[in-house]
Order: structure tokens, then C-alpha cells, then sequence
């Protein structure tokens, strides 16, 4: 097949074309290079021109944040147009006379938008939120002598219910520049608004959405002349939370101008049904940039009302720690329920006394009177007997000294001491005169409103343990899909069912004979104990009615309802409310009482 | 036929012009990595950013290269036809199941990649015209044009049906540069010519009518972009203001403002070239050229060089393929041609053409290696 003639003559041919070809390469070649020297060193400054005075602006288009829900769909968060004032850098010919004249047409701070603005050359930075229409009108009317200065309308973070839930909901701000560099917000840029407290912060990367890109064409004054594309952008997803705001503006309006908190939990899974906090924060002044002066003063009250004291607040249980008492009594079998002591109202432990709340004692008292009447010798006796380290087992098992994980921002973990906590933290060991405080919930314990809501599901559950959650279902705005959050996972304590019995019996008859008559309910029955938290010891002659408020005891009360069948826990703190029984007992059993009526009430719930 | 016989008989090992010819393509590849890194990394947040991405095929294409290099091109010769075969049906599978981005069907999936067909048949294409017209007398413009042409068309209209303008003409290109080396009768030249003439009119609806809007828009911008700056001649006239402001020496790496403020679009693919001209200016881009025309006219050379027919038009055909992506790439960047969406070989970033290209230079290689061997 190979004709070694022919090959030679038709190589020799080619051989001879490829010269056109060379020739032909080179000289589109050097057309190019001729190209290239046209525009960059014949025009290169003309270009040079264009570049820095580029007429095309990127602006990139705010998504509107997910709308946020209660579990029945009422409405916690929205979002309300407003307008922003935004310099478009590039468009500002003379930046200190521009700032110079802003204070003529609204009220701004100079100062703080030129050290915003110090570091930064091109792109758009926002200067001011939420104008006033004549604000606005006014920026507009006088555009020609504010070159650079752009309006645009945006959505603005709204809360409808002003201060109720806001410890929960939280608020949105813009991105602050430590927030920048964390990896969490890896993809956002300057001036985006993102969640900064409660859910919106804790479950922002649902609520944010996808920012959107317009491209347009500009005027000398940065006024948009035609949008050359858009990329829309796309909302945030529905959130629908756990809470049922019927029962949390209850809890609020309860507490009302009391610092404390409730917290009320669906004991079987662990939904949120009411996170109040006293005193709040109106999320409307914080989201829509607050001003200094405003921010130094939510700093500063010495109520602390930025504090959610439901998840950070860590108090001494007082005397509601005597369910993990009893629990860890039955289970180490220390005492048995039916095993007496006699009580008069002391205990001496070496040179030192513990007395009893009630002067004089209790009498004969077994494990439920210990309970209904809070009898203090009991567990002192109790405690002197365990030891500290099994009574700080039982409580980390009720998940007492650890996080709940509830996703809210900044949560404590409270304190459970024990031998080697001491030996760690302290360099000392632990003296048994130490554990005679702990069984009355005081000394060194310390725990938050909502540990205590879980610790009171568990004993209503037999045992259940399960994060407590506020997410209930998410519309994914992608797909238009309701998802609902999985039924949580849980664990099972191996805590014995008689324990649980013999517990809630005790607890039973706190409110039926004991220490909290005032949370009996003629609707439904309601098994709790009551707690008093001292702040400070009080001498026995001390007439505690003239004591200082702030000097006053902290009034706890825990609940479950109804006993046979629980449907709610729930967990009262009154800050210096004095007793647990009368302050915070009744404040549980109006929460109780609400929710087991509500479910008579027709709703139209989307879930 | 007396190619320049140099002292070198060592078929095995590399001489200094192999030497030079790798320098040159690492010099390339590296001028590439460093625009597409610039253009990337400011705004890039992912754990995978594209400029390593880039690295990474660059890997593959030089195993690619160093297997097209080392094995006797005659064997992928006689191949040929099979693969081309096989090249066509992956474009039917493109078109019936392939993977649609921005209004066309390029690519298919493979795992956690996606491979565009279009450019991997370009390597049978080259193959297969080379060994036809090495095994078959030139007698007749039957077997001169026509069958070659049939060949070609296949796969023509597979690419154009994507559609993919920019690779369908790429994918001609090699055969145009191909044929005129063979040679014409000047007689049968004019006959083309005058019918091509005559049908334009009818060709011309039929292409037109079959382009996309945006591909329309961009041909019809490249008349007067200055008409309409923000609207269809936009990118265009952004790489060009991209280009020319970079003056003399540039603007330094990360400095290129149309690249940084996003003005120029697309820097990391088809503008690659903008991103470098503005960075390195004048003095980059002469330098960028100048290694480009050197590694072409090495391939001419190695063509002229080489020891058959089949081998001088496969590396005629790797120099048609590289030389149409460099000349076009540059020509729409800076104004000269439609912007057509025609990558800049060994520098854009792509996945597909970067394999397929380093394996072509392996091709052309293999030939310069093999023409002192007897056949």
C-alpha cells in the first residue's frame, strides 16, 4: 500500500505549502501584537480613563430574610421595605464636602460614616438605615449636588410583637468586621445583614437566603441609567419555631415588671412551648441600626435585660433540688420512701447547726411529706449520708451542670460540684459539711431555668431525656416544601419506674398538702416543687419582710401537668421574689392552666 | 526529501530543542495558573479554589502528554477511525443525556467531573485526516476533499447542534489548515470558493437562524460595540478597556481593577487573556505572544521535519488546533473578532481542553522524536 515514490513526492509537496502556512501564522501574529500595541500604548491612557471611571456598578441585591412563625403559624418576624442610603464610592468626587453637606438633609453621624468609610476606595457601603420618606424625599430632590449618593429601597427586619419573645427571636445587624473574618460567614461580604441574636442568629444560615446581582450603567452622579442584568435573589426559608405565643406572652405579661424567667417544655419532645425572660429588648430598635447612646444604655441597666436569664441566668436551685435528692436516695437505696426520721427543725453537724426553714420542724417525716413540706433536716440527713460525688452523678444524669444545647446563642452550664471539681478548681478537698448545703440546693450548685424545665420533664417522662428544641418546620423556599424537623431523638435514663412513682408522688402532693397549695388547679392536677434560693445568709433575727429587695431570696417553682399523663413542664424563677410557693407557684399554674385549656380552642394551625 | 539532519541519533532521549519546547509550555501553563489564581482568589471561598483545580488537570494532561508522547504515533494512526467513531457517539450521548449549562449541552458527567466531548474528539479528528491522506494517493479531488470532508462533517454538526459555535469552528479549523497543506489545484480552490459565494446567502440563514440570541447579540455587538456599551457589547468592551488600561507594564498581580471590581466577566475562562494584559501590561502580553508563536512555529518545523505524510499533517493538525484557540482567544479579548467563547489554549481554565491540548503537544513531540526511525 505504501508507495515510498509517492509518499516522498506528496511530503515534498507539503513540505513546500507549510511555508504559506508559516507565513500566514506570523503575520496574523504580528497583526495581533499590533493589536495590543494599539490599545495598550497608542490608547492605553484613554483606556486607563475608562477603567478607573467605569460607568458599570455590580450592586448586589439583599434577599429578603425567611419569615419566622410560632408553631400555630402566628407571625414573630417579617420583613417591612424601607429605604437605605448607600455612597456608591466611585461616584463621590469630593468625599469630605459630600459629608460636610449630609447633615443638612438627615441626621447622621459624620464621624462614624467617615471611619467606615476610611479604608475603602470603590463598591457600595450603606450609611444610613431606614429613611424617613421626607428624608428620602429630600436626598432625592437635591441629587445633583450629593453626587455619589444613592437611595435604595431594601427590606428591613421587623417583629411585630415588639418586646415579647425577644430573647428568643433575637435581632439582625449588619455583619460586623470580626464577623467577617469567621469562617461561619466565609462567604458574605460587608454590609449584609445577618442574624446577631436568639434564632436569627442560631439559625440564620436557613433564614438568609441567596443574594441576587443587578448590573447597571450609571450616570456622573451614580444614578442608575438601565440595569444591563439581573441575577434575582432568592428569600430565605419560612421558619415555624416550637413556641407557642400564646403561652410566651402569658409567661411575659406574668413576670411582668419582675426580673426572672419561665420556661415551659413539651416533656416529650422537647419542644419549646414558652422561653420568657424579664426584662426584654424591643428586637425593632436593635435591628435597624441602634444608636450608640441607645446601645450603651441596654449595656448598662443594671437589669440587665439583654440577658436571656431563662438559658443564662445560674442560680442556687434551692430547694427544687430535692427531687435529684430524692431520685439519687431511692436509686442508691440510701432510704427507702417509706423509711422515717423524726424533725426539730435542726441538724447539728460538728460545731456548726443547719436549721430548717420551719422553726420547730417538721415532725415525723417520710420521703413524700420530706417532699410536700420541703423538710430541710431530711435532706440534710440524706445528704450527710451520700456523700457529695453519687448526688453529682444523679444530677449531671437529670442533665444538671451541662448545656441543654437548645440552639440559642451564649447558653450557660450552671455548676455541679463534686470532690474532684473542688480538687480542680479550688486546690482543696471537699469538706462533708459542704454536701449538707448542696441537699438543700444551695452552696456551690448552681443552674439555669431551663436546665430545671428538663430535669422536671424527665421525672414527668419516666425517664426521657430529649434536647430541648425550637425548630418545628421550615418552608424551603427552593421548592415551596414544608419540611418538618424529625421527632428527636432521646434517651432513657436507668433510673427505676417505682423511683419515678415514689417521685411524683412526693411531688403530687406539694401542690395537693404541701409547700405550694397556691399552684392546685381545679382544671387540671399539677405535680411541682417549690424552691427558695437565698442571695445572701440571713441572720435568724433578721425580720426577713424589712430585708432590701435585692437582699430577698430567689422564688423557684418546677411543675408538670396533669400528673398521670404530662403534657407540660414547666419551670418558674422570680429574681428576689422571696418564697417559691407564693410567688412562683401561681405563676406555673396560670401557664398550665392556659395551655391545657388552649387545646379546646379551634385554631387554625398549619402544622 | 532532506529534513536538517542534526548530530542527534538518540531517539530515546530529549535534545535541546524537546528542552526548550517543555520550558516554553511550562512557561505557559505557569503564566496561566498565576491569572486564573488572580482572578480567583479574592473572591473564591471554597476549600477547593479554581486555580487548584486548574493544577490538578494539569496533572492529568501531562500524563496524558507524556503517554501520547511515548508511544508511536503510527499506532494511534491505525487507530484512528475507531476513535473518531467513538468520538462521534459520545456527542450523540451529549446531546441526548449531556449536562446543559447557560442554554447549551457540552458537557457529560463523569463522577465529580465534567467532560466535554467537543474537545476530546479534536485528537481522532487530527489523527484520522492525517492518516487518511497518509495512506491515500491525492489523485481526484474526490478523495482529495470530498471524503475527507464527509469525515469531518459528523462531527461538525454534532458540535454546532450542542450548540457550541466556538469549538464547531475549532473543530473545522483543523481541517481547513490540514487540507490546504495538502494542497489544492488552484482550479478546484476557485471552484470552492465561488460555490461557498454563491450559497452564503442560504448558509447564512441556516447558521444564523441556528445560533442562540447571546450568540446573535455578540455577533452583532462585535459590529459597533461603542453603540451600546452596557448592553450587548459588554464584554467585549470591558476586556478591551481590561487590556488597554494596562499600559506599557501593567497593573501588577491582584491590581487589575476591571479584573478585582468584577467588570470583566468570565476572567478564569475565556478572558483570561484581558486578566494577564492588564496585569503584566504591553511588556506580558509581547512576552505571553512570543512564547505562543515560538511553540508554533516549532511545530511547523517539526511538520516540515518530519519523516511521512501521516506525521508531518498530525503535527500541521496540532498547530492548526492551537494556533485557531490562540489567535481567535486573543483577537475577540481584544476586539478583534466575535466573541465566540473560544478558550486560550494552555491557559483558560478547563478541564477537557487542557487535557486535550498537552496531549496534542505530546503528539507533536512523538513525531519530532520518531522521524529518524525507519519505517
Amino acid at each position: 500500500m505504501f508507495d515510498t515514490s509517492r509518499q516522498a513526492n506528496e511530503l515534498a509537496e507539503i513540505q513546500s505549502r507549510l511555508i504559506f502556512v508559516k507565513v500566514g501564522l506570523l503575520m496574523i501574529l504580528v497583526l495581533l501584537g499590533l493589536r495590543l500595541w494599539q490599545l495598550q500604548i497608542r490608547d492605553g491612557v484613554y483606556y486607563q480613563d475608562l477603567a478607573r471611571d467605569n460607568r458599570t456598578r455590580s450592586i448586589v441585591l439583599e434577599p429578603p430574610r425567611g419569615l419566622l412563625f410560632d408553631r400555630h403559624g402566628e407571625l414573630l418576624a417579617n420583613n417591612v421595605p424601607s429605604f437605605q442610603l448607600y455612597l456608591s464610592l466611585e461616584d463621590v468626587q469630593d468625599r469630605d464636602l459630600l459629608l460636610s453637606k449630609l447633615p443638612e438633609y438627615l441626621d447622621v453621624n459624620v464621624q462614624a460614616i467617615s471611619e467606615k468609610l476610611a479604608r475603602k476606595r470603590r463598591g457600595r457601603v450603606k450609611i444610613k438605615n431606614g429613611l424617613t420618606l421626607k428624608e428620602a424625599a429630600l436626598i432625592e430632590s437635591h441629587r445633583l449636588e450629593l453626587p455619589g449618593v444613592v437611595i435604595q429601597p431594601e427590606y428591613q427586619r421587623n417583629y411585630p410583637l415588639g418586646t415579647y419573645a425577644s430573647h428568643v427571636i433575637g435581632y439582625v445587624g449588619e455583619i460586623s468586621e470580626s464577623q467577617l473574618k469567621d469562617p461561619e460567614f466565609l462567604d458574605m461580604q460587608a454590609g449584609r445583614i445577618v442574624g446577631q441574636y436568639g434564632v436569627e442568629r442560631t439559625l440564620d444560615t436557613h433564614l438568609l437566603g441567596e443574594t441576587g446581582r443587578k448590573v447597571i450603567e450609571v450616570d456622573a452622579f451614580g444614578y442608575s441609567k438601565r440595569s444591563l442584568s439581573i441575577q434575582p435573589p432568592l428569600a430565605g426559608n419560612d421558619l415555624y419555631l416550637t413556641l407557642d405565643i400564646r403561652l410566651q406572652r402569658l409567661a411575659e405579661d406574668l413576670l411582668g415588671k419582675e426580673a426572672g424567667a419561665i420556661v415551659a417544655l413539651d416533656p416529650w419532645n422537647g419542644d419549646v412551648l414558652a422561653l420568657a425572660s424579664q426584662p426584654g429588648f424591643n428586637p425593632n430598635d436593635l435591628s435597624g441600626g441602634i444608636s450608640p447612646q441607645l446601645w450603651q444604655q441596654l449595656l448598662q441597666d443594671s437589669r440587665h435585660p439583654l440577658t436571656n436569664r431563662a438559658i443564662q441566668g445560674q442560680y442556687p436551685p434551692g430547694s427544687t433540688f430535692k427531687i435529684v435528692m430524692a431520685t439519687t436516695l431511692l436509686e442508691t437505696r440510701t432510704m427507702s420512701g417509706s423509711d422515717s426520721l423524726s424533725c426539730h427543725g435542726t441538724f447539728p453537724f460538728g460545731k456548726r447547726v443547719f436549721r430548717d426553714w420551719k422553726r420547730g420542724g417538721h415532725g415525723t417525716v417520710n420521703l413524700t411529706k420530706a417532699l410536700a413540706q420541703s423538710c430541710d433536716v431530711y435532706f440534710y440527713k440524706a445528704g450527710n449520708q451520700l456523700g457529695i460525688d453519687p448526688i453529682a452523678t444523679y444530677s449531671r444524669k437529670f442533665g444538671l451542670g451541662a448545656k441543654t444545647g437548645i440552639a440559642l446563642p451564649s447558653e450557660r452550664s450552671g455548676l455541679v460540684p463534686s470532690t474532684e471539681w473542688k480538687k480542680k478548681n479550688r486546690g482543696e478537698p471537699w469538706y462533708p459539711g459542704e454536701t449538707i448545703s448542696i441537699a438543700i440546693g444551695q452552696g456551690f450548685l448552681s443552674v439555669t431555668p431551663i436546665q430545671m424545665a428538663k430535669m422536671v420533664s424527665i421525672v414527668a417522662t419516666n425517664g426521657r431525656v430529649v434536647q430541648p428544641r425550637l425548630l418545628k418546620a421550615s418552608r424551603l423556599r427552593r421548592t415551596g416544601n414544608l419540611k418538618k424537623e424529625p421527632s428527636p431523638t432521646f434517651q432513657q435514663l436507668p433510673i427505676a419506674l417505682a423511683t419515678f412513682s415514689k417521685i411524683k408522688e412526693g411531688l403530687a402532693a406539694v401542690v395537693t398538702k404541701g409547700t405550694a397549695k397556691r399552684a392546685q388547679s381545679k382544671i387540671v392536677s399539677i405535680a411541682g416543687k417549690t424552691g427558695t434560693a437565698q442571695v445572701v445568709a440571713l441572720k435568724d433575727d433578721d425580720d426577713k419582710s424589712e430585708v432590701a429587695k435585692k437582699h430577698r431570696d430567689h422564688a423557684w417553682f418546677v411543675a408538670f401537668a396533669p400528673v398521670e399523663q404530662p403534657k407540660i413542664a414547666v419551670a418558674v424563677i422570680i429574681e428576689h421574689g422571696g418564697h417559691g410557693g407564693s410567688a412562683a407557684a401561681p405563676l406555673a399554674k396560670a401557664i398550665i392552666e392556659a395551655y391545657m385549656t388552649e387545646g379546646t380552642i379551634k385554631i387554625a394551625a398549619p402544622l | 526529501m532532506t529534513p536538517l539532519m542534526n548530530d542527534n541519533v538518540n531517539r530515546r532521549g530529549l535534545d535541546t530543542f524537546d528542552w526548550c519546547f517543555l520550558g516554553i509550555i511550562i512557561a505557559i501553563l505557569t503564566i496561566g495558573i498565576l491569572s486564573i489564581y488572580s482572578v480567583t482568589n479574592s473572591a473564591s471561598s471554597t476549600k477547593f479554589p479554581i486555580y487548584l483545580k486548574q493544577t490538578t488537570w494539569m496533572v492529568v494532561g501531562t500524563l496524558a502528554f507524556i503517554v501520547a508522547a511515548g508511544i508511536d504515533y503510527h499506532k494511534f494512526a491505525r487507530l484512528s477511525y475507531l476513535l473518531y467513531g467513538a468520538g462521534l457517539i459520545l456527542l450523540i450521548i451529549v446531546l441526548i443525556m449531556g449536562k446543559t449549562s447557560r442554554g447549551s449541552q457540552r458537557w457529560i458527567p463523569l463522577g465529580p467531573f465534567m467532560v466535554q466531548p467537543s474537545e476530546f474528539i479534536k485528537i481522532p479528528l487530527m489523527l484520522t485526516l492525517a492518516f487518511y491522506y497518509g495512506a491515500t494517493s491525492r489523485k481526484g479531488w474526490l478523495r482529495r476533499l470530498i471524503i475527507p470532508a464527509l469525515i469531518v462533517l459528523p462531527g461538525f454538526l454534532l458540535i454546532l447542534k450542542q450548540p457550541d459555535l466556538g469549538s464547531s469552528l475549532g473543530f473545522l479549523s483543523i481541517f481547513l489548515v490540514i487540507v490546504l497543506t495538502v494542497g489544492m489545484k488552484s482550479k478546484a480552490f476557485g471552484f470552492i470558493v465561488l460555490a461557498a459565494l454563491m450559497l452564503f446567502p442560504f448558509a447564512w440563514g441556516g447558521v444564523w437562524g441556528s445560533l442562540h440570541g447571546y450568540q446573535q447579540d455578540r455577533i452583532l455587538s462585535f459590529v459597533d460595540p461603542n453603540s451600546d456599551p452596557g448592553g450587548k457589547g459588554y464584554h467585549g468592551l470591558q476586556s478591551r478597556i481590561a487590556i488597554g488600561s494596562g499600559q506599557l507594564v501593567g497593573k501588577g498581580l491582584h491590581g487589575g481593577t476591571q479584573t478585582q471590581f468584577k467588570f470583566l466577566p468570565e476572567g478564569h475562562t475565556d478572558f483570561v487573556f484581558a486578566v494577564f494584559a492588564e496585569e503584566w501590561g504591553f511588556v506580558g502580553s509581547l512576552v505571553l505572544l512570543t512564547l505562543y508563536v515560538i511553540v508554533l512555529l516549532m511545530g511547523l518545523e517539526i511538520a516540515y521535519n518530519a519523516k511521512d505524510i501521516t506525521g508531518s499533517l498530525l503535527a500541521v493538525g496540532v498547530v492548526a488546533m492551537l494556533g485557531f484557540g490562540i489567535i481567535v482567544n486573543i483577537a475577540m479579548t481584544s476586539g478583534l473578532a466575535p466573541i465566540v467563547g473560544i478558550p486560550l489554549p494552555l491557559m483558560s481554565y478547563g478541564g477537557s481542553a487542557m487535557v486535550v491540548n498537552l496531549t496534542a503537544l505530546g503528539l507533536l513531540l512523538n513525531v519530532k522524536r520518531r522521524r529518524l526511525s525507519l519505517s
